[in-house]
This record gives structure tokens, sequence and C-alpha cells, in this order.
């Protein structure tokens, strides 16, 4: 019932059909890079025989103006006078033939799909005078112009238009012979207040109930709702019952997290509560300001400012649409730092992806799966376009490729905010007003939370095209604008933020301690026809929640007016403890809160965890492989985990603002890889905010606590390695895991998060907040296959003065080269085992005593400017980061591993070829730093008692060369080589 | 010498407004951040500043093509008046989408009717964010120093300098127009990609009018003001400041003869 008409995709219907169409292309002699592009892709999927392809801008204007109006929108508005030509079509005519015979592929939104051009260009008629107020008669698509010698099949159009130039989730496909419409969504019938018949369901009834209407709740649930209502003896409404389904969601309300597990003899009550809440309570930081309760995680900083930090996660919706999944994915978490305390100032984004290999075979990609490459090059067109619009420098970030991510790749939005220290905390009053601001409502976004709470399937595609939105940042950077003025006029009391759940959520989570009464019908919408629970649960983006005292209202509007930013009264929080929900008047829902939120049922969870018996395989010389060191060096560097990733990094905005002191690309010719990035956010203080991230899934199947101690490991040392002070470092837990119903999922869930709180306690470093993303599984055919189970961690770390911050890259010949921290046989999951196709070994795992020490003594050599360079030692372990220090240089190395103190297994020893092992192990804790003669003695100082030895020395002729412990050269490479090795590879 | 009175207009999506108003006060100018929808109620707002500031970002969205929706309300509500503020002597400055808004209203332009400059998308079709190093040419602008050298960073999608034959090159370059160049960094021509970042013509990077005293270009100067801004400043010497700094200085100091 209710699905049936979310998910309708029937054609548009009742709009002008016949329109002006005009089409923009580059002038005929010039160049068309976009074109270039497309021609590119298609020798990608096999399409010959394209000379030359052009990119051109489509526009639908209404069919009511005049010959001359639309002559002149082209002249002033669509078209460049010195680049462009402008075809225009008039309503009812055929489109003229295109020049020398070319084929067209036009593409097109889907109707009720965002259209912020369309928008813009309506918004520009109206300036002029030629449409009236409010209507939005314009639509945009886009024309492809494909010319050869001979025409292309009409399927072979149509295999281009699928593969590269469309997403049938949010597009529709035109070849040049179909008409276009201006075209608005079916209308859903006015239908009132509509009841859902429980009362008298049965077990089978009630959850086909939950499955219809894609209300992702579990027969428990259901059971509880009825007797709820039961207990009142009346039928909930249709908005009731989709208000609880949004509230109960995985999503929002973290079940499995919060639930009951019992694992290995264990009951534990509360997941969350007790690893790594616990552990941040423990710790009881004095400059921990806000933790877990708000949408993100607030430190003190200086100068009576704080920071506020979150990541999310935007997995399923970026599985269907990588470019809308990641720009709303964006567009969500920066909300989550405007909607923190009374709101934060954006000045960071950090972004990390899980995705397949680049180049996985087509006859591996299961059926309904975008490939891994589009994937990724949608998704960072998605966080370029989005976090690039609203200024915000994307200065941090990852990307892992892992063939268990093919079917459900991770997407991982962060953002890091400053507000004043009296904006931290917000409160909500019976009494005041309910002040929707931002984005007007559409049915986009429809079921978002208990979609992304359920598992992905062959038929996702085509079912949840409404979860699925397009974003409009620069909608949401007015927002921004307004909304920060608004603050500082302390113009209103609370606010938060329209994401999954849309308004229900928004405003089920303000009211929760007073109550709140919402007129559905004075909710500004982008096309009618919504039913009212439609209105409510919609996850239109760019809109967020304040609650206004009355004697502010006119003060508030005025603020938001004078930024062109929609702002509209949708009802008061009152104290009923009830949710009203009312369309024209006739209540279509009223939910008592304390059910709403506290009535979930929590069911007993088993869990379990048996690791994998793989034997371990030592580790092999290379030669072992048929490899020497050299090539191993190579390869590894070329590996996609470690090779360059410039080409996304370029295309993000990361000076906007003009913070940036530490970047993602360092040394001499700016492309090696940095540690972490680190901001100088106030002009008038010379403190930095460092941010990094560390994460390990190759860890986690073999042993999930390692994993999270690892990650935690890696996300500090890298925080360290630019200048982060370890004892004012807050983190970020993100949890993407399977479907954790399943015993042995959730066991290796309950131990890394175990292991969470284990480490934040041995480096007395707080979690302040967190999310987790679970039933990440696609199933084919009858199989459901689990992602690695993966753990983000974010840091944000305080650097006491960004002058004496350092980068990675080599700076002078003669220094000293120091390995700090100890090495052992921890290849597990390693790349070098990957690259000799081995498996299994032991997983790296953080020495908890000593590890704490290591980060303090690196730390406090580099504030006292005793380090001319330093990097963390990860994936590739010690020839990696040697490798990248060189050429980040562009200066040579001799290392002598006969330094290198190696700690093996007594009784396998034979097993771990020793140079191997301290070639390629990815122990934790450990760092690389460059040390200036007459430095060496303090840094030694630093250091003392701590393992730390010198292993070499940075030289002038520009090589890396590597001694053995046997006195053989085993790698002498031109650091040039290895350059290209480490920029060689997959570059978008 | 008095305080130049300085107005950076804003718009939606603008977002480099605020390295730009703290460039311009640490250069000595009393800064007002102005919404474009108050100056075209109100374009006798004009009247108190010397200088005008167009900054960076994606002004409504970059929607249609960069710059052009500010450009068309320029165009349509404020043309008049800012002819006018340029023949009394105000100074103009437009980075990156302020560039954009420039070349879109036709004030680079010698018959602002004829419109014969154009950013186009880089030819790598793609966003660009890198550091690059512009050389300052001998020009009509009277507050460049000709042949001076230094590193700005750029961030665009639509920088590439075209124009709509030879004969408007050569009349930019007889006019004195050509203000700023990318080059290497030892100061010598551009070699193509990266030192010429979207295929300019001629390796332009700033134009301005003949008049000198309206400048666009696409790098960002206001990204540069702190020692720590360069990518790599922990190879180089220590510096009191960014070279971002002394170009907004010296704009600031020449805006400040301009009459009021």
């Amino acid at each position: 019932m209710i699905a049936s008409r979310t998910r309708s995709s029937s054609p548009a219907t009742g709009a002008a059909a016949n329109a002006w169409r005009v089409e923009v292309f580059r002038r005929a002699d010039l160049s068309d890079p976009d074109g270039e592009r497309l021609i590119a892709a298609l020798t990608e999927i096999g399409v010959a025989g394209v000379v030359r392809a052009r990119a051109g801008k489509g526009y639908l204007l209404p069919g009511t103006l005049a010959r001359a109006d639309v002559d002149r929108v082209c002249r002033e508005l669509l078209a460049d006078p010195v680049l462009d030509e402008a075809r225009i079509t008039a309503p009812g005519e055929s489109p003229a033939t295109p020049s020398r015979g070319a084929q067209r592929i036009l593409v097109s939104k889907k109707p009720g799909v965002m259209d912020p051009v369309a928008l813009t260009v309506a918004r520009a008629l109206r300036r002029i005078g030629l449409v009236a107020e409010d209507s939005i008669p314009v639509a945009t698509f886009q024309a492809w112009e494909l010319e050869g010698p001979a025409r292309l099949a009409r399927a072979t159009l149509e295999h281009i238009g699928r593969e590269i130039l469309s997403n049938e989730v949010i597009e529709d496909l035109h070849l040049d012979d179909d008409a276009l419409k201006i075209a608005l969504p079916p209308a859903s019938p006015r239908h009132g207040v509509v009841h859902v018949a429980l009362g008298a369901a049965d077990d089978e009834r009630l959850l086909a109930i939950s499955r219809d209407g894609a209300l992702s709740l579990s027969l428990v649930e259901m059971r509880a709702i009825r007797d709820h209502y039961k207990a009142q003896g009346r039928e909930p409404t249709i908005a009731e019952l989709e208000t609880i389904a949004q509230t109960w969601s995985e999503h929002c309300k973290h079940k499995t997290f919060c639930g009951v597990i019992e694992f290995r003899g264990e009951r534990i009550d509360n997941l969350l509560k007790h690893t790594i809440k616990a552990a941040t309570l423990e710790l009881a930081k004095p400059w921990c300001v806000s933790v877990f309760h708000d949408n993100a995680g607030v430190i003190a900083f200086d100068r009576g400012q704080d920071l506020a930090f979150k990541v999310e996660t935007h997995n399923h919706p970026s599985a269907l649409d990588p470019y809308g999944g990641a720009g709303t994915g964006v567009g969500g978490v920066i909300r989550d730092i405007l909607g923190v305390g009374l709101g934060a100032r954006p000045i960071a984004n950090t972004d990390a992806f899980f995705v397949g290999p680049v180049d996985l075979p087509p006859e591996k990609l299961p059926k309904g799966c975008l490939h891994p490459r589009r994937i990724l090059r949608g998704v960072v067109a998605g966080v370029r376009d989005y976090g690039n619009r609203m200024g915000i420098p994307t200065v941090d970030g990852g990307v892992w490729f892992h063939e268990g991510y093919v079917g459900n790749p991770l997407v991982y939005c962060g953002t890091v905010g400053i507000l004043p220290h009296w904006a931290a905390e917000k409160s909500v009053e019976a009494g005041d007003l309910i002040l929707l601001v931002g984005g007007r409502t559409g049915r986009d976004g429809i079921h978002g939370a208990t979609f992304s709470s359920a598992e992905l399937h062959e038929d996702s595609e085509t079912l949840s095209g409404t979860a699925v939105q397009i974003g409009d940042a620069i909608a949401e950077k007015r927002v921004l604008d307004a909304l920060l003025q608004a603050r500082d006029r302390r113009l209103y009391r609370g606010v938060t933020d329209c994401g999954a759940g849309g308004l229900s959520s928004a405003v089920g989570e303000m009211a929760e301690a007073t109550g709140a009464e919402v007129d559905l019908d004075t909710v500004p919408l982008k096309y009618p026809g919504l039913a009212p629970e439609e209105i409510w649960i919609s996850e239109a983006q760019e809109r967020m929640v304040l609650a206004v005292p009355p004697e502010k209202l006119a003060e508030i509007l005025a603020v938001f007016r004078a930024e062109d930013c929609e702002a509209t009264v949708i009802g008061k929080f009152v104290a009923t403890g009830r949710l009203a929900l009312r369309d024209h008047g006739e209540v279509v829902g009223d939910l008592d809160l304390r059910f709403l939120h506290d009535g979930t049922p929590r069911p007993v969870r088993k869990a379990s965890f048996t690791p994998p018996s793989l034997p371990d395989p030592g580790c092999p010389a290379p030669a072992s492989a048929g490899l020497d060191h050299a090539r191993a060096c190579l390869a590894l560097l070329a590996s996609p985990d470690i090779a360059s990733k410039e080409w996304i990094v370029r295309q993000y905005d990361h000076e906007v603002q003009g913070m940036a002191v530490q970047k993602a690309l360092a040394g001499a010719r700016k492309d090696a890889p940095g540690d972490a990035a680190v901001l100088k956010p106030l002009p008038d203080s010379p403190m930095g905010a460092a941010i990094a991230c560390g994460a390990s899934p190759r860890y986690g199947a073999l042993d999930p606590a390692a994993m999270a101690l690892a990650a935690i490991d890696e996300a500090l040392r890298n925080a360290v390695a630019v200048g982060g002070d370890p004892d004012r470092t807050a983190i970020l837990d993100n949890f993407s895991w399977g479907n954790c119903d399943k015993e042995d999922r959730l066991g290796s869930l309950v131990l890394a998060a175990k292991a969470c709180k284990e480490a934040a306690l041995a480096y007395g470093t707080p979690f302040i907040s967190g999310k987790d993303s679970l039933n990440n599984e696609y199933r084919v055919g009858g199989e459901s296959r689990s992602i690695p189970p993966t753990l983000l961690i974010s840091a944000l770390a305080i650097v006491p003065d960004v002058a004496r911050t350092v980068s990675m890259d080599l700076k002078a010949p003669g220094s000293r080269l120091y390995l700090v921290g100890s090495t052992g046989a921890d290849l597990g999951g390693s790349h070098y085992l990957d690259l000799l196709g081995l498996e299994g070994g032991r997983v790296p795992r953080p020495d908890l005593q000593l590890a704490p020490k290591l980060l303090r003594a690196v730390h406090a050599a580099i504030r006292a400017g005793t380090v001319r360079a330093c990097h963390d030692l990860s994936e590739g372990g010690l020839a990696v980061a040697a490798a990248e220090m060189a050429f980040g240089g562009a200066l040579g190395l001799e290392l002598d591993l006969g330094k290198v103190v190696l700690e093996l297994p007594p009784a396998r020893e034979k097993a771990f070829d020793p140079d191997a092992t301290r070639l390629y192990s990815q122990s934790c804790s450990r760092f690389l730093i460059e040390v200036a003669e007459g430095s060496a003695a303090a840094f030694e100082r630093a250091l003392s008692g701590l393992p730390c030895a010198a292993i070499g020395r940075t030289t002038t002729d520009g090589r890396l060369r590597i001694r053995g412990s046997h006195g053989g050269v085993l790698v002498d490479l031109d650091v040039e080589e290895l350059r290209r090795a480490f920029l060689g590879s997959f570059q978008g | 010498m008095s305080a130049t009175r300085a107005l950076v207009l804003r718009a939606a999506g603008i977002n480099c407004d605020g390295e730009t108003v703290r460039a311009l006060e640490l250069a000595g100018a009393r800064t007002d951040l102005v919404h474009l929808e108050r100056v075209l109620e109100d374009p006798a707002r004009l009247d108190a500043f010397s200088l005008l500031v167009l900054p960076g970002g994606f002004s409504y969205g970059d929607d249609v093509a960069a710059g052009r929706i500010f450009g068309f309300e320029l165009r349509h509500g404020l043309a008049r008046e800012l002819r006018a503020f340029v023949a009394r002597g105000g100074f103009v400055l437009g980075v990156c989408n302020g560039f954009q808004v420039l070349v879109d209203t036709g004030l680079l332009e010698v018959d602002a009717g004829a419109r014969t400059i154009a950013l186009a998308n880089n030819k790598s079709a793609r966003f660009e964010c890198r550091w690059i190093t512009l050389r300052a040419e001998k020009s009509a602008c009277p507050w460049l120093v000709a042949g001076e050298v230094f590193p700005a960073p750029i961030a665009h999608g639509e920088g590439r300098l075209m124009v709509r034959d030879a004969a408007a090159l050569a009349r930019l370059e007889r006019n004195g127009q050509v203000a700023l160049r990318y080059v290497r960094e030892d100061g010598t021509s551009a070699r193509g990609f990266p030192d010429n970042p979207n295929d300019s013509v001629a390796d332009i990077a700033g134009l301005c009018d003949s008049t000198g005293r309206v400048l666009g270009l696409m790098p960002h100067p206001e990204r540069n003001l702190s020692p720590w801004n360069h990518p790599h400043w922990t190879r180089l010497p220590a510096r009191a400041e960014g070279e971002g700094l002394s170009f907004y200085r010296r704009l600031v100091d020449a805006a400040s003869l301009a009459p009021v």
C-alpha cells in the first residue's frame, strides 16, 4: 500500500509536454574536453569507431515563451558568446539533424529528481519577468553527440548510455527520436487519515505489512506496535507506523550496538555503553566538551573556541548512485556539524572509500552492481562537487580496495567544525516554534533510513530509487550562511538536521523531552501531491529544524530571507509528551513519545567467533615468488591501496579557507603521501588541528580485535607524525559490518568493540562520537555475502604550534634516519603476503604498554624541533615508508637492515626470512624519522629507553640503497623510478 | 593616505569571502562584506568605496556556467553603476569565480558589448587544485610589479582562458591587458601542464582592463597569507608571511589614492 505508491516509477504526467528545447554545445571549431573524456571512456568499455564526441547542455523552456524571448535567454544566459553555439527547437518541432550525421544520446532526470540547475534558470527567468513566480517550468538534460565513420547500432548507443552517461536509478535515457517532457512525479491521492489494520494481524500478516511498506521492522517489533495500539483500543495510522519504523530503524536506533548480546557465556547489555562509551567516561578528559549525545563530538580548542567532529557512512545510496549518494553523504555530515550544539562552522572534510578492485573483470561483476571503477569515479565526483561548492576543504581521507566491497562499497564522509564554547549545548522549551529552514520537501529519500538498515539485493536498484537523492550544495550553503548569523544573534534555542527519517526523526528527537504539534500542510513542497506521511518521512536534502522562541521569530525570518533561504514555521513544541501530526487541521497521527523512543523491544542476540584456521605462511623471501627485493618494492608502491591517490586529491579543493598547513600531498614535487592534514583555524592562535584516519580491512577476517587496535594505532601515529599531541587527541569510531543477526558477524563486532575500549584506555584517547552501519551484505542468487568487517578510526589531534609541524619528505642530505618502534613477525593481512599470493599469518597488534610511550616520545621530539621529517610505517612496512620519504624529498637514502632489531617467535624463526620480515612486516607503532646530525643527541635523549635505532643516512645521489643484514645490497633504485611506480597506476 | 574602503561582494555559493576579507584587512583596508542583493537594492552603496572585490566560490552553484548567473545579475542590475565606478577611478579585483564573473560582465573587454574573452572548462576536463607560480607582466595594471614571481594555489574547473581569435589576443597584448602569466617555479616560461594548469592561451592567468584598474585572475593569492600556507614551507627558509599578502597590500595602497 504505502510502498506501492512511494516506489512508483510510473511515467510522468500532467506537465507541459511541448516546450522549447535548447541545446548548447561548444563551437564546432573548439576543443571539447568532456567529449574527449567520453571517447577515452568508450575505449574502456570496448566501444570503437567514435572519432569525435561532444557534450551539450540541454534545457527545456516553457512553451509559452515567444521565439524572441528564447533567443534572448540563449544570448544572455545559456550560451557563452565566445565559446558556444545554441540550437533551438520550437515546441512540437523535432530537433534538426545534428551536424555531420552525428548520433545523439540524451539523459534527463527522472520526474521528481532534484534539478538544481533548472531551479536556478527558472529563478533567472523570473528575474527578467519571463515566467511567473513559484512555477518550475524548466528542466535540464545532457545531450551527447557521437561522430564516426560508421553509424552505431541503437543497442550500442543504449549500452553507452547505460554504462557511462546515465544511471537508471535517477535518470532516463533517450535516443534522439524520443520526445522530452518537463515532467512532475505522479501525485499521491489526498487521503487524509488512514489506519493500518494491525489488531487482528497474525505474525505472517505483520511481516507482510512490514515488508510491503519497506518498514524494515522485525516480527517482535511489529508485535510490540500491535500490542501498544491494542492497549489503546485503536489502530495506528500510516503516519504513526512510518514514524515508528524510522525511529526504530537500525540506522537511527543502533539496536544491535545498544541491544543485549550473549557471547562466550557473557551477557552484554548494551555493547556501546559497556565498551566505547565506558572508556570515554572512565578517561573523563576535561577537554571533552560534548560526547555521544549530540550530532557530533566536541572538544575544547583555543581562544574560547571548540572543535566538533563527525564521520558518517552513506553506503547503500552510494552503491545505487555513487555520485548522488556520496554527495548527499557529504551534505548530511556537514549538516551534522551545522546541527551540533547551536551550530558549528565547517572547516574541513575528510572522506574514506572502500571499493572493489578497479580492474575487476566484467564477468566477475554480480548482476545489479555498478563496476568498482564507476563507483569510485562517481563517489569522488560527488564529494568533489558538494564539498567544493560548500567551500569546505577536503583535506584527508583514504581509499581501500578489496573484492569484498564489489556489491556493497563503503563511503565515509566526515566534517570538522569550529564553534564558540557558549554554543556547544542546545535546548528546547515548550512554546518554542518549530522552524523548518532550507530546501523544499519532495518525494526524495523516502525510506532511506529503513532501506539503509536492510540488505542490498539485485533489485535494490529498481525498487529503491526513492531512497536516493541528489544534493543541492548551494541550498545548503545558504542555510550555513543564514544559520551562523542567527546563531551569533542568539535567535534560536535548539537546532538539528533533517537526516535519515527526515522530519519524523528531527522533530521526534528535539521533542523527546517536551512534545510537539506539526501541521504537515505548512511544509513547503517541491511539487504538489505528497501524502502527509510522505512529507513527514521524506529525506529531501538541505533542511534543518530550529526551536525558536516566539519573540525571536520576526528577526530570524528576516535573517533567512536576506540570504534567500526559505524558513517556515511548521508547528510548535508543547509539554504534552506526545507527537501530534495534522494535515489541514485533521489529526493524522498522535504518538506517545515514550513509546516511540523507549518502546523498542530489545531482543537477545547470540554472537560467536571462530578465527579462520589458516596456517601461518611465515615470511618467505621474494625469490620464492620469482621476485627480488627491488621488484617487490616497486610492486608494493604500485599496489592500489598504497599507490598515489593524487587524481582524487587534486579534484578536491583542499586550500579553500586558507587554513591548510600540512596537506595530503607533500614533498619537493607535492606528490608524496602526507600522513595527516593540519589546519590552522584561528588567525590569532598558533595552535592547529591535525586530522587523520586509520583502517585495516585486511586484518578483520583474521582477527577483528587486532584490526581495531591496529586501526586506532594507525590513526594516532598518523596524527602524531605531523605534530599532533597524543594527549590531546580524540577519536571517532565508524563500524561497517555485515548482517549482525548472524552470530559470526556479531561475534567479530563484539571483539572489535571490546578492543576499542582496551585501546582507548591504554592510549588515553577518548571516543567522542561514532556511527555504525550494519547489514552491509549483498545477495547474489541465494547467497548473502558480507563485506569484510571494516572499522574506520578518525582522529582529531590538537597541535600546540603549527610552526613545529613536520612533513614526511626527506629534507637534506647527511641526516640520520631513525626507526622508532619494534619490528616483529606481523605479516598477517600484509601487502607483502598479498603480493606473494599468501594468506594467514599473525595480524599486527600494538603493544599497549609500549605504544603510548612511543607516541608521546615522538611528539616530544617533534615539539622540541629535533625532527626534520617523520613518516609512519603502515601498508608495505619499512620498504614503502623509506621509498616514499626518499622520492618525497628527491634525495638519496641508505639503509642498513643489520641495524633493524627483529623479534621473531621462537621455534618458528626458520619460516621468516629476516630481511624480508624487516622490510615488509607491518608491525604497529613505528615511525621513520629524519634527524639532523646536530640534533641527534637531543633526539636520542627524547627516545631513551624506547626501541629506536639509527638505521640509515640521507645522501645526495638520488638512490634508495638498502643493505641486507649480511652486507649484500638488496635494493639499489633511482628514487625517480620509485616515484614513477607510485604514480603509475590507476589515475581515474 | 586614508585607509582604503573595500567592498567584498558575496552571493549564494561565494565561499572565499573569509580569506579575502582577511587579506584585505591585513593589507590595511576597511572592508565591508555585503550580499549582492543588498547592492542591487541600493546601488548607491558603491559610492562609499574605492575598491570592489569579487571573491572566489561557486556563485549560484556555477549553474549553467561558472560565474554566469552572478554575471547575469550584474549585467541586469548594476551594469551602469559598475562602469561609473571604474570611470571615477575605482579599483576592481575578481579572483577565480570573481574573474569568471568579470569576464561575463564584459568589464575586461575594450567594447563591453562584444565579448572576445572567455573562461572555458580546463583541458583536463577536471577540477584542479594545485599550487602554481605566477609572473607579473609589464601591463596597464599600475600596482603589479612587472617581473615579480610568486606562488599561489589554483582551485577551479573552468579557468582555461580562451579568446575569440588571434586578433583579440594581439589586442590584449597591445593594450597591456595581460597582467599575470603562469610560469615555472624559476620564473621561466611555462612548459604546458601543470605549470599552466588549464591550458590557458598564451599561459595567461590574469587580465586587466585597458585602464589597468580592473584585474581578474584565476589563482588565489588570499590563500597564501601565512608562512605556513605554502605546500612545502617545511623545505623553505623561514618566511615572515605568505607571498599573497604583498599582492593585496599593493592593491589596497593603489586603491587608497582613488577618489571616493
